[in-house]
């Protein structure tokens, strides 16, 4: 068990990094707390293997320290930092059986033969390889052979943390739910800190209760499933969480109100006044919406923009409208509407719900709470 | 233009691949929807030319195409994998159909290219080789080089399988504008429902080697003639209840009854499987929905929408389906309604012979609110 | 799963390898098994011998011998070649420069013409010029390979050792390099020691390219026939005298066509089987790696 913290970490594969560009992983500071699970998500190339490797040891950060339970274990090599770690592609000794597989980081460690076979088939019943104990590994499918490279973590009682890199990507679609609620299971069961990377939003979701979402080197944000849903701290979170991702428009502020495409957006003067002081009297902003959240009315609506739609995706049990604002062509919305609610083509108006509208400068989020 | 495959069929070694199906295609985009193996991918050979039927018949405009080499049809296909030329650049590699054909000036080719490039977005990439592209313009380059050959039919086998799901939402809508206004027929393979309902068009079922059902898409999705094209066409699959209609109400195994909604008035007395999408399981309670206590094994979240896998004793699986991102600890009981008004019904008939088991006897009303649809 | 239109055309396209292989394979083949029948004395001097040739070869004790020894010889080449390859291959480097270089020096060996392979050694081996013998007789070893029949096995084992080990170090070099770093990593994890990692890991995944290292160097080995002839010329006596040196004895040396195409369809059936013995346990292998 432990409370793994990342203290200033940033990485560089260039020997002499120079500029911001050169590092794979910008400076950091997080902590993940004893039996949490964490999910790292973001598109190739955010980093997120490099942060997961520095975790397990496989690669020493450049700068930073990394530290278990508050001891500096930013020098020790993988064995010495009780981790256990499930890949992208099962990784299992070929010419073993499952229960020799399963016992091989036991017997490494110089585990009595006595309890070396309580662990196993204690963690061969909860990962349901009892029956499979005798079969050689080579022969197994995919979804058997990650549950032997997450038993491998399982059996060691010195285990703290469980680091998987994107370990369903070779298992098949209707096993992997199967799997997901396996690796719930023995969350609740073990307590065990596991810290999940992937691109797949749908694995990290449903997986994690604190989502770390990364894009070009940097955590954009931190929260769980439903923060990141309804409350993107940076652009890319709403852009990169639900699909459809987040609505974003350039807004511009004035000394009288906030313009979206020359038509002002009613604000509660508190709100404004907010927005004002943050960027410092006026100027441009960055409006967003998801489309789940916009009010959509084929009528005339108080305090609502005017726009068009282009067109109705009737997606079964909602409607997909592509909107845009009334003679701004290439400012584009869309909007969520419920199967049984009227939709057509032509004029439209949207209204924007206080609580659901969001404001970005420089692509971060402007708090508007406490007010 | 119509393209009319009539009785095809195809068995290798004993091994029935198709069974003999008609289906006639006209200009515009037509969807073929099924799981794997459903032979999917041996119908759009078998369109292409690329194998050939073991029976029945394909025309183009009346004319029989069986006689007619692939070399000379006017075909394009699209596949799952990125399929470019890796030592030309993409500017090649989309040109090389008409190189081939060889019949225009340098300076047509140039047009028809640069246009097939910028159909895709891709214009700006025209001088990269393949190696230096992202897997979505990869595809996309394969694509614009099934585009610039006018093609009187252009095949796509699941061509966005293989990508991130982001790339996947963008180059989706695109191809649904870009196909939607070509005079060729289209025809575009997916697993996936949501891909069949965002291009709109057709639809055909398929199954297990079988044509289950063929139509407007949407109507096909509102009507789907057998238990087996609800579950296809719709993710997740569509719930299915075996229930009992006696003394004027259904009896579910649970032990639950509740009246039939209007639509199954006629029903006659019997048992039925009674289906149900995700998306009418509710948390919430709604006016006359069925009130039903369950087990949560997970909830999955799909960035927009949640899922909750449900267990009911005895033996009852269940998908709810709720819009936003909600967390909810798995192995709590929870109450969950059934909507009434939205249950299709399917009879319990089955046939050995066929899959066309569990035919639509009822299903809700629906609007299309006067969407022109193909 | 895919069914090929038919087309007889295709035909013509086959005729120029079916014509190449007449040529160079086939009617060859039909002048030997023409040979291996009958007595020859001169063009138009012919008696049908019927099986009488492979009577006379099988009983040959000479062959018997040199079958032996061939036998003996691939079995030696395996022994040492095998290991001291991966041993090689293990402790080259990875990747850099250094690596490029190591291989282009371990790759020498392969890119020498069999004969001249034969002649560096036999004048590499002399005790009165060659380095070799020269330096081994001073340390006090009376080491002479054309009068000791020890000497000249040794030296002709450690030529071909010389010469193919290298064969065999960049085979497994490749195989190494094909395991996937999450191996490795899983390992230090699991905290496996280096010998565990190369039990476990190494030697297991080594399998497909070693079986292929183990069939090229058994086949080689046992058709064995420049490197010997130029350096040993079979002698002294018969101790060198492998299977292929035997049958060009009796062919070139004496003219005896008969024995000899007799004696040669027998190799290549010996050749044969023994390469569909490796074929049939590679592929049954092969079919227990699939998941």
């Amino acid at each position: 068990m432990a409370e793994i913290r990342l203290d200033n970490i940033a990485h560089s594969y260039v020997t002499k990094p120079k500029s911001a560009q050169d590092y794979a992983l910008k400076p950091m500071q997080l902590t993940w707390q004893d039996g949490g699970a964490y999910a790292l998500l973001g598109p190739s190339g955010c980093g997120k293997t490099t942060l997961l490797n520095i975790i397990s040891g496989l690669i020493k950060p450049s700068q930073g320290r990394l530290l278990f339970n508050g001891l500096d274990l930013t020098e020790a090599s993988p064995e010495h930092r009780n981790i256990a770690q499930v890949f992208q592609f099962p990784v299992i000794y070929d010419t073993m059986s499952v229960f020799d597989n399963l016992a091989f980081p036991l017997r490494n460690r110089g585990v009595k033969a006595t309890e070396v076979r309580k662990r196993v088939e204690e963690v061969a019943e909860l990962l349901e390889l009892s029956k499979d104990l005798n079969l050689r590994a080579r022969g197994l499918s995919a979804d058997v052979k990650q549950k032997i490279s997450l038993g491998r973590g399982l059996v060691r009682s010195d285990v703290a943390a469980i680091l998987f890199d994107e370990p369903l990507t070779v298992i098949d679609p209707h096993l992997k739910w199967l799997l997901r609620s396996k690796l719930k299971q023995i969350h609740q069961q073990y307590k065990l800190t596991l810290i999940y990377v992937t691109h797949d939003q749908i694995e990290a979701l449903t997986f994690a209760d604190q989502v770390v979402v990364m894009f070009e080197g940097e955590v954009v944000q931190t929260g769980t499933p439903q923060e990141l849903f309804e409350t993107p701290a940076h652009t890319f979170v709403g852009y990169f969480i639900g699909s459809p991702g987040m609505n974003l428009l350039p807004c511009e502020l004035h000394q009288d109100g906030l313009y979206l495409g020359g038509q002002e957006l009613a604000l509660a003067d508190e709100v404004f006044e907010k927005l004002r002081r943050q960027v410092g009297g006026g100027g441009w902003l960055e409006l967003g919406i998801r489309p789940e959240f916009l009010n959509y009315s084929p009528q005339p609506v108080m305090n609502a923009l005017r726009a068009h739609t282009e067109h109705i995706e009737d997606l079964g049990n909602f409607k997909m409208l592509h909107c845009h604002l009334e003679n701004k062509p290439n400012l584009r919305l869309k909007v969520k509407v419920s199967e049984d609610r009227p939709a057509n083509l032509g004029a439209a108006w949207l209204s924007f719900p206080k609580s659901w509208t969001k404001f970005y400068l420089d692509k971060q989020r402007i708090a508007l709470e406490g007010l | 233009m119509e393209f009319v495959l009539e009785e095809i069929g195809k068995s290798l070694a004993h091994e029935v691949h198709l069974y003999p199906l008609t289906l006639k295609l006209g200009s515009g985009l037509h969807v073929l929807l099924g799981p794997t193996l459903a032979g999917k991918t041996s119908l759009m050979r078998i369109m292409a030319g690329l194998d050939k039927p073991s029976s029945g018949r394909i025309t183009l405009d009346a004319k029989d195409l069986s006689k007619v080499r692939v070399q000379d049809r006017k075909v394009a296909f699209v596949y799952q994998q990125f399929i470019n030329y890796p030592s030309l650049n993409v500017f090649e590699n989309i040109a090389s159909p008409l190189r081939v054909e060889g019949r225009l000036k340098a300076r047509e080719l140039r047009e028809k290219v640069e246009a097939a490039a910028e159909m895709m977005q891709i214009q700006h990439l025209l001088k990269r080789m393949p190696a230096e592209l992202s897997g979505g313009q990869q595809q996309r380059t394969a694509i614009a080089r099934a585009l610039v050959k006018d093609a009187d039919l252009l095949l796509l086998d699941e061509p966005l399988v293989n990508l991130d799901y982001k790339l996947r939402e963008e180059l989706r809508s695109d191809m649904r504008d870009i196909f939607s206004h070509r005079e060729a027929i289209v025809v575009y393979a997916t697993t996936e429902p949501q891909e069949a309902l965002m291009l709109g068009g057709t639809t055909t079922i398929l199954d297990k080697g079988r044509l289950l059902q063929h139509g407007p898409t949407l109507e096909v999705y509102h009507q789907p003639s057998y238990q087996r094209v609800g579950e296809v066409f719709s993710d997740p699959p569509m719930n299915m209840l075996a229930a009992e209609l006696k003394g004027g109400r259904f009896h579910l195994a649970s032990g639950h009854d509740f009246m039939p909604s209007r639509t199954m008035t006629q029903l006659a007395e019997g048992d039925y499987t009674l289906g149900l999408r995700a998306h009418h399981v509710s948390l919430k309670p709604i006016t006359g929905g069925v009130k039903l206590r369950a087990r949560l094994e997970l909830a999955e979240i799909s960035g927009s929408q949640t899922f909750l896998h449900l267990h009911l004793d005895p033996n009852i699986s269940l998908v709810a389906q709720l819009d936003g991102v909600h967390s909810y600890d798995f192995g709590q009981d929870l109450d969950i309604y059934l909507n009434p008004d939205k249950l299709f019904a399917f009879d319990q008939t089955s046939d050995q012979t066929s899959d066309q088991n569990s035919k639509l006897v009822a299903s809700p009303a629906y609007r299309t609110h006067g969407l022109k649809e193909a | 799963m895919q069914q090929k239109p038919t087309n007889h055309k295709a035909w013509f396209l086959v005729l120029p390898v079916v014509i190449s292989v007449a040529f160079s394979a086939i009617i060859p083949l039909m002048t030997v098994i023409n040979y291996s029948v009958q007595d020859i004395f001169g063009p138009y001097q012919r008696v049908w011998v019927g099986n009488e040739w492979f009577q006379e070869t099988l009983r040959d004790e000479e062959l018997h011998g040199a079958f032996l020894r061939n036998l003996l010889f691939s079995f030696e080449v395996l022994l040492i070649e095998i290991p001291l390859g991966i041993l090689i291959a293990l402790a080259l480097p990875a990747k850099g420069w250094r690596a490029s270089l190591s291989l282009v020096l371990i790759a020498l060996p392969l890119l020498i013409p069999w004969n001249v392979v034969g002649t560096i050694w036999q004048i590499f081996g002399r005790a009165d010029i060659g380095l070799a013998g020269y330096v081994i007789n001073k340390l006090g070893f009376a080491y002479n390979y054309t009068n000791k029949a020890f000497d000249a096995w040794m030296t002709v084992l450690i030529m071909d050792v010389w010469h193919w080990t290298p064969l065999v170090a960049l085979l497994c070099y490749a195989g190494l390099r094909a395991i996937p770093e999450a191996y490795y990593q899983a390992a230090r994890i699991d905290a496996a020691k280096p010998w565990a990692v190369f039990r476990y890991i190494q030697l297991p995944k080594l399998r497909g390219v070693l079986l292929i290292a183990i069939l090229l160097r058994f086949m080689d080995s046992f058709m064995i026939y420049t490197e010997p002839f130029v350096v040993t010329g079979g002698g002294p006596g018969n101790t060198t005298t492998f299977l292929s040196i035997f049958l060009s004895k009796l062919a070139v040396g004496q003219f005896d066509l008969g024995p000899a195409a007799a004696f040669s369809l027998i190799y290549f059936l010996i050749i044969q089987v023994l390469c569909y013995i490796f074929y049939t346990v590679i592929q049954r292998i092969g079919q227990g790696d699939q998941p």
